[in-house]
């Protein structure tokens, strides 16, 4: 048989038709089957909600405590300074699972009785934290010396120039870089579905263990996108906007 | 001449193993225009910077309008309000307008309510000639416009001291004149001021005392037409020739 008549052969053509419709079937029966997604929406609605606290914590906690560790390292201490990078690098290096997992596991030993959400709270905070320290004090240092001197050369003290002069100029060149790691770091919250928190992704593969259906699974993922496309957009209109007034 | 407003006694400067000053002796009468010349590295920025303690000496006394700038019981912020500084590289924040600028010191330091702050730094504009620019940021000012707003800034605090720190440097020719007729204007008023700069002309015309500076030590000082004319040593000679040549 010639290509060309293999090309003219409808029965050729129908037997790919008839398997792609058959499979999409399937498929949908098996990822997008409605029935179980209304059944296990409710659940999902409750991750959802139990996520964006929980990210929201983790962006304020993570972004103060990296901001409070950057302005203490502009002091210029050294043995502070050696504790706060010892610190930033080892959160920077630990991945936020093993933090997790770690602090979980680790502090009832210390005596405490931590919960899921405390856990991944203070982990995910404390590799935010890391982060936020390092580009804070990369804006701090990028800020010329010569603004410091201007302003203390008229009177000011270091906490009035830090404040007034040297912070806003840092943070405005923080955001981009800041943005994206805040990102980052947050979609982490995931992560605390293995300590048994029932955030998203947690609740979703609970649902689907009950209904033998990994359609729950999408569900989760329209979640996350439901959650975080609009902190993606609002970081991208934020780094323009702070671009333009360079 | 009277009691000098500022008085610099062996001051001494070492970076590391770097000996900058070696015993610099300068008194400076109120209403007294002191210019300061000397070799690239001659240590006439270092003096300069000492005088207001952006720079630490490394031992000697300053002191100016009867305030000991290097006693610890001293509030440096606090005496700082009488030096004015002005900067090579203008120094201006960014992220302010010009009248922003100005008004900073007043309202941190001098605790001026922003009307009140805001009416002396529109005057101080407009001593500079940029009332109609009070609203705009550094980056839509020429360098010249910018020079003037930090001049601005300075002696909006009413200071006893100007100190200039190659003022004119950064500047294109055509910009030079509008700083120096502002200096001018601040001379005929009576403000004590110590300027580094290669400004001859300016010298000639305006300083009441020349000193000529190379390696950390003041060579030699006179009345600019002695030293132009008739310099005494043969340093001053052959710098004064090198910059006549241009």
């Amino acid at each position: 048989m010639t290509f060309w008549d293999r090309f003219a052969d409808t029965t050729f053509w129908d037997r790919f038709a008839n398997t792609t419709s058959t499979s999409w079937d399937r498929f949908a029966d098996t990822f997008l089957n409605t029935a179980v997604m209304a059944k296990y929406l409710p659940d999902i609605i409750d991750g959802f909600c139990l996520t964006v606290w929980l990210a929201a914590l983790v962006v304020v906690t993570g972004i103060a405590a990296g901001l409070l560790l950057a302005v203490v390292r502009s002091l210029g201490v050294r043995p502070l300074n050696w504790l706060i990078i010892f610190i930033v690098d080892l959160f920077r290096a630990l991945p936020p699972l093993v933090v997790i997992v770690l602090l979980y596991f680790g502090l009832p030993s210390a005596g405490f009785l931590p919960n899921a959400f405390a856990t991944t709270w203070a982990s995910l905070s404390l590799v935010l934290m890391a982060f936020a320290e390092e580009i804070f004090w990369a804006g701090i240092t990028a800020v010329p010396r010569g603004q410091w001197e201007a302003s203390r050369s008229t009177g000011l003290t270091f906490w009035q120039t830090l404040n007034s002069v040297v912070l806003p100029q840092a943070i405005r060149l923080t955001i981009p870089p800041l943005t994206n790691r805040t990102i980052a770091i947050t979609k982490g919250t995931a992560l605390g579905s293995v300590i048994g928190l029932s955030e998203i992704l947690s609740q979703a593969s609970s649902a689907m263990s009950l209904s033998f259906n990994p359609s729950p699974l999408m569900l989760g993922a329209a979640a996350y996108l439901i959650l975080f496309l609009p902190v993606v957009v609002l970081g991208r209109w934020i780094e323009t906007r702070f671009a333009w007034h360079r | 001449m009277s009691s000098p407003i500022l008085e610099a006694r062996g001051v001494h400067k070492h970076f590391g193993a770097l000996h900058v000053l070696k015993g610099i002796d300068l008194a400076v009468a109120e209403r007294e225009l002191v210019f300061v010349i000397g070799p690239s590295g001659s240590g006439k920025s270092t003096l300069l910077r000492c005088l207001n303690r952006l720079e630490e000496p490394s031992s000697g006394a300053i002191i100016i309008d009867g305030i000991d700038l290097l006693d610890r019981r001293t509030d440096i912020n606090h005496a700082r309000r009488r030096i004015g500084m002005v900067f090579q590289s203008f120094n201006l924040y960014p992220h302010m307008t010009a009248l922003g600028n100005v008004t900073l010191a007043l309202r941190k330091v001098a605790g001026k309510r922003r009307a009140e702050a805001d009416a002396i730094g529109g005057a101080a504009l407009a001593r500079v000639g940029l009332a109609d620019r009070a609203d705009h940021y550094p980056s839509q000012l020429s360098g010249g416009q910018q020079q003037r707003v930090a001049i601005a800034r300075a002696i909006a605090l009413e200071p006893r001291v100007m100190l200039f720190d190659e003022p004119t440097s950064a500047l294109d020719p055509e910009l030079v004149g509008g700083v120096l007729a502002v200096m001018r204007e601040l001379r005929d008023s009576g403000m004590t001021m110590v300027v580094v700069s290669h400004e001859m002309g300016f010298a000639r015309a305006a300083a009441d005392r020349v000193l000529f500076m190379d390696d950390g030590l003041v060579v030699e000082a006179g009345t600019p037409a002695q030293i132009f004319t008739a310099p005494r040593e043969e340093r001053t000679r052959a710098f004064i020739g090198q910059i006549q040549r241009h």
